[in-house]
């Protein structure tokens, strides 16, 4: 009963932790970016502020926009924080992560990329439907690759549920894996074109015909906005969480855990995203951004990448019969 | 529920379609209405005795007197049969309910005295205990629904599609034919329980693989036998489509399922090898078609070609591990292919009835005429997306759940002994995987234009929602599809006697799980997914944040133009189309699976006229298999036409040759 306690107690703090680091992860990065080329840049803090300034505004909807436009982004935003608060971060005991294993964990971000390429359709425009398609062409790509690599790791570990493949891993003697390696810079490359960040996409840019993500959006406003705006910055932390819970999950506190074990865990996990965060920011500067449909190329090879992963990882004798 | 009779309820179900088929063909026109109550009555009836069975599993078994001398006309009814012919049976009751709605105008003596006629068939061919009486209502089946193909016969479209429907239809009875054959041997016993006890060579089975994969793919769709379902399944009357879509193509998996793990029993394991590559490559390659195509119907059958793919797959992975011993996994594959079955009949029938409320509301399937329908017909639209992200995979929709089993299935590769079955299943892992990326283009596409956006034409901004029938039989799909999804833990554990029986072994993890309703493949610790949590926490989350948020807003909506980066063009031309959506896709796999060709008439500076640009698109296939065999044979057909008008002298000069010719054979020979 105990362990049933901490673990509700564990699944509820992960669902705030993650909502409260979410947009914090954004700005760093932002803030990184600014500092490299040289200008201030806003504040960390400035992302929870317009986030609370787009909530308080009016929202302004197309004249045609239908139902599906107006309840989407709640959907979608929904669907982005219970992912999120299902990947193991600090510990890995939480109440609910037995509900679905990373195979439904990858159908769940699907649903909500598909809710959303659908909302940018509802309006009619043609910038709506730019991003839609695209978003799509990236996704086509995008998807199997990221369900590869965590097929790969499940492979490893046995099962396809994260904290048993966490804890495996902590479990296991560090050593490099071949198809670990490829893996990781698998899905390294999605995460970065699902985060629509540079190379892929520009968060940053608008009114430029290369745009993907920002086009999808362009029609929303105000409190609506605000939700996709959070369920963007919250599927940056997933996919940072589940880099760190498949390739770097040491330090996370297992289930019958003390407190200063979990505080070690929450410690660790807040370090990693940091510097994720900052990373980002490094990489960003440092790359231009590329052509839309040179795109194919880049998810193409994560592909690859990720098939030559559970190819070894199938042939390998490690794997657990 | 427990029935003693199913078979006599069996009885009196077909009994209803054949007097509705009989009794249609007497009635006068504006009554053929009668056929579609008298069908869902029946349809009701066969659904209760098929899950009586599926409950109980006990056989049941009939004969009649006629048929081959000897053998007569057997009939079994068992889990097999029972799963499939619910299936088919519940589909049949949402079409008819769909039919109902049919106005006055739109009944034909041309389909309403087939359309029962074919309930019939497919009904029979679940039944048949004998390889005349399968062959017999097999043919039925395919003339019943061709005739349903031809109804619109005065359209030129419709006759090409009832033509090559036809000659694939015979091709395949003709393999089938072949694969009974061999496995009845010389000594001929028909009766299924016979061919049972009949050992075959290896080489005859394999032959006998041959056949049955080529008479039931055809069928069912499989590539490159899949030619005739984009054209036929959309030129058939909508609820006709659902029907040979969602349903006629499980007829062809039960085929299958009942030639290679009941008749022949045992397969070795080189057998799975032509199922998951034709499976995976049929699964990719039917989306490439679907996220191009720009006809609603079209795509549906395209995609239909895909989910049959899906299906082959998990049969193949189902070989493999029964033949290797890994009964486990075995059981777990099985359960995807007839758990997507099963989806697959909920969901392709909701989404061609949806394609028909459509087509009737604006009198187009173009998916470049229509859009904006989401505010004309919201009903339509609603229960058009839950089929659209059912068949997406997304959770917690039925699509998933099998998607989910049979990726769980994929992971249990490593365990084969077989080298090549070790390398194959990453392979087709990764495919299905590409497949599921594909779908949800495909979809986003096909509601994105249909639904969403502005209408592109006059007949989609003066659309009209269908009457209430049709979108009650669109919306009970629709619940059927929630409740799949997020039952997919019950419905796994009620078709664990028929997995005992196929695969040697039912999900034994099934009720170990934190709550009841959780899917287990393996063991709770392994994989583990648990729809109604999920849905309730995203329910719950959903809610939390909307009344966050209307808190904390000022809860303003104002209205206003469309933004679109400060220039609103008010064309909807402007919008982007179904084939400008798929250009990103066909640009990256052109040259690779697609023939796609692209032309652009681009005037130079100071020209006045014009720009063009056309894309074309053509089916490999089609193109290599079918069109370039039939102009050879054009060809040679017409040299030897010079034949037909010889004198007499010239016939008898040919025939002393051929004469003098097989004497020199003969001579040789001997």
């Amino acid at each position: 009963m105990a362990s049933q306690i901490q673990s509700f107690m564990a699944q509820g703090a992960q669902m705030f932790l993650v909502l409260a680091v979410a947009p914090a992860a954004a700005g760093i990065t932002r803030k990184v970016k600014a500092r490299l080329t040289r200008r201030q840049g806003p504040p960390v803090i400035q992302v929870y502020r317009d986030l609370l300034k787009l909530i308080r505004k009016d929202s302004v909807l197309a004249g045609n926009a239908s139902w599906f436009f107006r309840s989407a982004p709640y959907v979608i935003f929904a669907l982005t924080w219970v992912a999120t608060a299902l990947v193991p971060t600090f510990a890995s005991g939480l109440m609910f992560n037995w509900a679905a294993d990373v195979v439904a964990l990858v159908a769940l971000i699907g649903a909500a990329r598909v809710l959303l390429a659908l909302a940018a359709m509802d309006v009619g425009t043609s910038f709506g439907g730019i991003g839609s398609s695209r978003e799509m062409m990236i996704a086509s790509l995008a998807e199997p690759a990221t369900l590869l690599v965590v097929l790969t790791t499940a492979l490893t570990a046995g099962t396809t549920r994260l904290p048993e493949v966490a804890q495996f891993l902590i479990s296991q003697p560090l050593e490099i894996r071949v198809s670990f390696a490829l893996a990781f810079v698998a899905l390294s490359m999605v995460a970065l074109a699902e985060n629509a960040r540079i190379p892929v996409d520009n968060p940053a840019t608008h009114l430029e015909l290369t745009m993907v993500h920002e086009a999808m959006v362009l029609e929303y406003s105000g409190r609506h906005l605000a939700m996709i705006e959070a369920a963007a910055h919250l599927k940056l932390v997933l996919y940072i969480s589940l880099i760190i819970c498949l390739f770097l999950p040491f330090g996370m506190a297992p289930l019958e855990g003390e407190p200063i074990v979990w505080m070690i865990g929450l410690g660790a996990y807040l370090a990693k995203v940091c510097f994720s965060a900052v990373a980002l920011g490094v990489w960003e500067v440092s790359i231009a951004k590329m052509r839309v449909f040179r795109v194919s190329e880049f998810l193409g090879s994560a592909f690859v990448f990720s098939f030559l992963a559970i190819l070894l990882a199938f042939l390998s004798r490690e794997v657990l019969r | 529920m427990m029935v003693e009779r199913p078979l006599d309820i069996l009885a009196v179900a077909l009994a209803i379609y054949g007097g509705a088929a009989l009794l249609s063909l007497i009635l006068p026109r504006r009554l053929l209405g009668i056929v579609y109550p008298a069908c869902i009555l029946a349809a009701i009836l066969a659904c209760a005795a098929d899950l009586s069975v599926l409950a109980g599993q006990a056989d049941f078994k009939a004969q009649l007197p006629i048929g081959l001398p000897s053998v007569g006309l057997r009939f079994r009814l068992d889990g097999l049969a029972a799963f499939f012919g619910f299936i088919v049976n519940l589909g049949i009751a949402a079409s008819s309910l769909y039919g109902i709605g049919i106005g006055k105008a739109d009944l034909s003596k041309r389909i309403e005295p087939f359309y029962p006629a074919f309930c019939a068939a497919m009904n029979t061919v679940l039944l048949a205990d004998d390889a005349f009486g399968f062959l017999f209502f097999w043919e039925l089946m395919s003339l019943s629904s061709w005739a349903l193909v031809v109804a619109r016969h005065e359209e030129a479209e419709c006759r090409k599609a009832g033509y090559v429907y036809l000659i694939m239809a015979a091709m395949g009875t003709a393999a089938l034919l072949f694969a009974f054959g061999g496995m009845a041997g010389a000594a001929g016993g028909y009766g299924f329980d016979a061919i049972r006890a009949h050992k075959l060579t290896p080489l005859i089975s394999a032959l006998v693989l041959v056949a049955a994969l080529f008479g039931t793919g055809s069928k069912a769709g499989i590539m490159p036998l899949h030619a005739w379902l984009p054209l036929a399944h959309p030129a058939a009357p909508s609820h006709v489509s659902a029907l040979m879509s969602g349903v006629m193509t499980k007829v062809a998996v039960y085929a299958i399922i009942r030639i290679v793990f009941d008749l022949l029993a045992d397969p070795p394991w080189w057998w799975s090898l032509p199922f998951i590559i034709l499976g995976a490559a049929t699964a990719v390659g039917g989306l490439l078609y679907a996220v191009q195509d720009r006809d609603l119907k079209r795509v549906l059958a395209y995609s239909t070609i895909e989910n049959i793919g899906i299906i082959f797959a998990g049969l193949g992975l189902a070989i493999a591990f029964k033949a290797t011993g890994i009964v486990a996994a075995a059981a777990v594959a099985m359960a995807a292919a007839l758990l997507h079955s099963l989806n697959h009949s909920w969901f392709k029938s909701l989404l061609f009835l949806g394609a028909g409320a459509v087509l009737h509301a604006t009198g187009r399937r173009d998916l470049d005429g229509l859009g904006g329908l989401i505010q004309r017909m919201p009903k339509t639209a609603f229960f058009w997306l839950i089929g659209a992200l059912s068949i997406s995979a997304l959770p917690p929709l039925n699509g998933f759940v099998s998607e989910w089993l049979l990726f769980q299935a994929v992971l249990a590769g490593p365990g084969f002994p077989e080298p090549i079955l070790r390398f194959l299943s990453p392979v087709l892992g990764a495919m299905l995987a590409l497949a599921a990326g594909l779908a949800a283009a495909c979809f986003v596409r096909a509601f994105g234009t249909v639904f969403l956006g502005r209408p592109r034409s006059k007949d989609a901004a003066e659309a009209h929602e269908v009457p209430f029938v049709q979108t009650l039989a669109i919306g009970l799909l629709a619940v059927l599809c929630i409740l799949g999804g997020l039952f997919g833990g019950f419905s796994a554990y009620a078709i664990g006697p028929l997995l005992k029986t196929l695969a040697g072994t039912e999900l034994t993890g099934l009720l170990n799980g934190p709550t009841k309703l959780s899917l287990i493949a393996f063991d709770p610790e392994r994989s583990i997914y648990d729809a109604p949590t999920i849905a309730l926490f995203v329910t719950l989350s959903s809610i939390t944040t909307m009344l966050f948020v209307h808190l904390v807003s000022n809860r303003r909506t104002r209205r206003a133009p469309a933004w679109d980066c400060g220039f609103p063009d008010a064309s909807p031309a402007t919008q982007y189309t179904a084939s400008s959506f798929s250009q990103p896709l066909r640009r990256v796999y052109k040259g690779v699976v697609l023939g796609a060709v692209e032309s652009l008439d681009m005037p130079p500076p100071g020209d006045l006229r014009p720009g063009h640009f056309s894309v074309r698109f053509y089916d490999y296939a089609w193109r290599n298999l079918y069109a370039a065999p039939a102009e050879a044979l054009l060809a040679v057909a017409t040299r030897f036409n010079a034949f037909q008008f010889l004198t007499i002298r010239r016939y008898l000069v040919l025939m002393f040759c051929t004469l003098i010719a097989l004497l020199i054979v003969t001579a040789v020979w001997m």
